[in-house]
């Protein structure tokens, strides 16, 4: 069981508020991913839980159980840190029994559960190495195994994957991921990174300024946002926000539409501009529409790979009406 | 410094100042092997002659040589423990936020600054004196006897002031060695169950296991040669209670103006303390590997 239920929750460091009151329901088996950018409280957040900060006011649940003051041992979370946090003299066998040993399991039980652990992250070969002669993606893995073995009721992951290089970041997303599917344990995944989130998550949680700004399936933020900053920050690259004229038309303060919603033409269209960078992936292609007379920003399309324009090029674009986004003049989802 | 010709200017431009540190250590060790042969007293100048073993035989059967011999272990030791489980302890305390951090480091820093002797003068004349000392004043406050401490537990004392101007040395390695712990290897132990005592002993002393391993061997290095704080509180008495080896070199060749007792005094001490240093390298020498 894992079911987490933070009621109320502040945190204040001295006189800076980082969490005002916040509520959340965090369902057992779920996969939760906070998103958001960069100090805006979601370290602050996973921490309250874990039981590594206390809380200001408010209270957190775990399973029905009021776990506000209980020490973080007794939580029966575990942890993976940025930083893995292995423990360096010791060897990565050593590293994966230290909770075990803490909790006094016995000893054929520890070896039983370390080489289940070590054989489902591939470090059966590396179990008597110390963690300064594993890769990164390997110590990653003996963090993970650490935190598997306490067979904790939920697993709490500190953008673990930050240090890690792309291809790498991709590969331990989908073990982890895998690792939900077959352990069907409540995760809650922190990250700045919102293509890690869409990927990943039952659940994305998107928090600014400790605030949360909406709760839903990775699908509903794509398709509902429901302010300006989430319809902002979901999606890549970024959804195009037009204000001025153009929006007065639809009757609202900000109209928002996708790369992917803009129609491209060289012939006729109904805004037009002028093609400035072109970023080439191969089967995309996302345009930098330059001089459209919509505002400053310039306008971000995405078009077929192969579509024969250059730098310069003059283009003509029409939104997806049925895909526009409409706010409000407080940002909110008109 | 990856090329041939490279490598050979260095060794060029080092030579000078490695010749001259040779000649600084090669020229009084071969004068002290030397004349530690030799039957040379200064009360008897011009009587030098060639004794082959013999300064070494008095030397090493006097029953002196095992008192001092155990009384220099018995020092070394003390204060290695003293200063290391201490520094330990104070480095952890010191570690904790607290007001007036800033102050109290300093001050607990002050011991080292002060000079061995007058650190032991002070010891011996405003603490442990039996009459005026702060000690017997306290004791009689008590309506308890006044402890002549350097009378009755010469060593005892020696150590204990000894440790007091270490104990600084030893708490500043401590604490910065401490301060450069990952706190998230704290929090994660914390996750996992650890207390606090198993904190400090499967993540904690293994972090200062190097720190704790430079303490001891540059402790030891000065240890094996206290000499000042004997000379000035107990002229390494009563007896040869409180006698180390530096101090029965000393009393050989200066208070008996033995000169070739002393010389092979001083060979026997190089002696011992490479016999200390390999010990202590075999045992704890691995914690300086990277
Ligand atoms: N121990 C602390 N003391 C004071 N301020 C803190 C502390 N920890 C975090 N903060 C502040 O709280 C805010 C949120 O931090 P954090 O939760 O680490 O953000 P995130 O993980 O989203 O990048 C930041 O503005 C940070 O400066
Ligand atoms: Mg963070």
């Amino acid at each position: 069981m894992g079911r987490i239920t933070l009621d109320k929750v502040t945190k204040s460091f001295g006189d800076v508020n980082v969490i005002p009151p916040l509520d959340l329901t965090i369902n057992d088996g779920e996969f939760v991913v906070f998103v958001g950018p960069s100090g805006c409280g979601k370290s602050t957040l996973l921490r309250l839980i874990a039981g590594l900060e206390d809380v200001t006011s408010g209270q957190i649940r775990i399973d029905g159980e009021d776990a506000t003051d209980m020490p973080p041992a007794k939580r029966g979370l575990a942890m993976v840190f940025q930083s893995y946090a292995l423990y360096p003299h010791m060897s990565v066998r050593k590293n994966i029994a230290f909770p075990m040993k803490m909790a006094g399991v016995p000893q054929d039980e520890q070896k039983r559960r370390i080489e289940a652990a070590a054989k489902s992250l591939n470090l059966t070969d590396y179990l008597d190495r110390r963690p300064g002669q594993l890769s990164g993606g390997q110590r990653q893995r003996v963090a993970i195994g650490r935190a598997i073995v306490r067979e904790p009721s939920a697993f709490l992951f500190d953008e673990p994957l930050s240090n890690l290089d792309a291809a790498l970041r991709v590969n331990m997303r989908l073990e982890i991921s895998e690792l939900h599917n077959a352990l069907k344990t409540t995760m809650i995944y922190v990250t700045h990174d919102q293509v890690e989130a869409m990927t990943m998550a039952d659940k994305i949680v998107v928090l600014r300024a400790g605030n949360i700004e909406q709760v839903g399936s990775p699908l509903e933020l794509y398709h509902t946002p429901q302010n300006e900053f989430v319809a902002g920050f979901i999606g890549s690259p970024k959804m195009n926000l037009i204000r001025g004229a153009e929006a007065d038309k639809h009757g609202v303060a900000t109209i928002g539409i996708r790369p992917e919603h803009l129609a491209a033409s060289t012939e006729s269209g109904l805004w037009q501009g002028t093609v400035g960078v072109a970023e080439h992936l191969g089967s995309d292609t996302f345009l930098h529409v330059h001089d459209h007379g919509l505002g400053s920003e310039p306008l971000t399309v995405r078009v077929d790979g192969e579509m024969p324009v250059r730098h310069g090029d003059r283009i003509f674009l029409t939104p997806d009406e049925s895909k526009l986004h409409r706010f409000d003049m407080q940002g909110l989802r008109a | 410094m990856a090329t041939k010709a490279s490598r050979a200017a260095a060794r060029l431009m080092i030579s000078p100042a490695v010749l001259l540190l040779l000649g600084w250590m090669i020229v009084p060790l071969s004068m002290t092997l030397y004349f530690s042969f030799l039957r040379y007293n200064l009360l008897m100048p011009g009587m030098e002659e060639f004794t082959g073993w013999t300064n070494y035989r008095f030397f090493l059967t006097d029953p002196a040589f095992t008192a001092a011999l155990w009384n220099t272990l018995l020092l070394v030791g003390g204060v290695l423990l003293i200063t290391t489980v201490g520094g330990t302890l104070l480095a952890l305390l010191m570690d904790q936020p607290f007001w007036g951090q800033g102050i109290v480091r300093i001050l607990v820093i002050a011991p080292f600054f002060v000079m061995p002797t007058v650190s032991a003068l002070v010891w011996k004349n405003m603490f442990m004196n039996p009459v005026n000392g702060l000690f017997a004043h306290l004791a009689k406050f008590f309506g308890l006897q006044p402890y002549d401490f350097l009378a009755q537990a010469p060593l005892g004392s020696i150590i204990f002031i000894v440790s007091w101007q270490w104990l600084p040395f030893a708490t500043l390695i401590l604490l910065t060695a401490l301060q450069s712990l990952d706190q998230e290897q704290l929090e994660a132990a914390e996750m996992d169950g650890a207390g606090p005592l198993s904190r400090f002993f499967y993540i904690m002393v293994p972090h200062l296991a190097r720190a704790i391993t430079v303490v001891i061997l540059i402790q030891t290095i000065f240890l094996l040669s206290v000499f000042a704080e004997i000379l000035v509180t107990t002229n390494g008495g009563p007896g040869v209670a409180s006698t180390n080896l530096t101090y029965l070199i000393y009393m050989q060749s200066l208070l008996q103006f033995d000169v070739g007792g002393g010389s092979a005094g001083g060979v026997v001490a190089i002696i011992l303390a490479n016999i200390v240093a390999i010990f202590l390298m075999r045992m704890i020498g691995k914690n300086l590997e990277a």
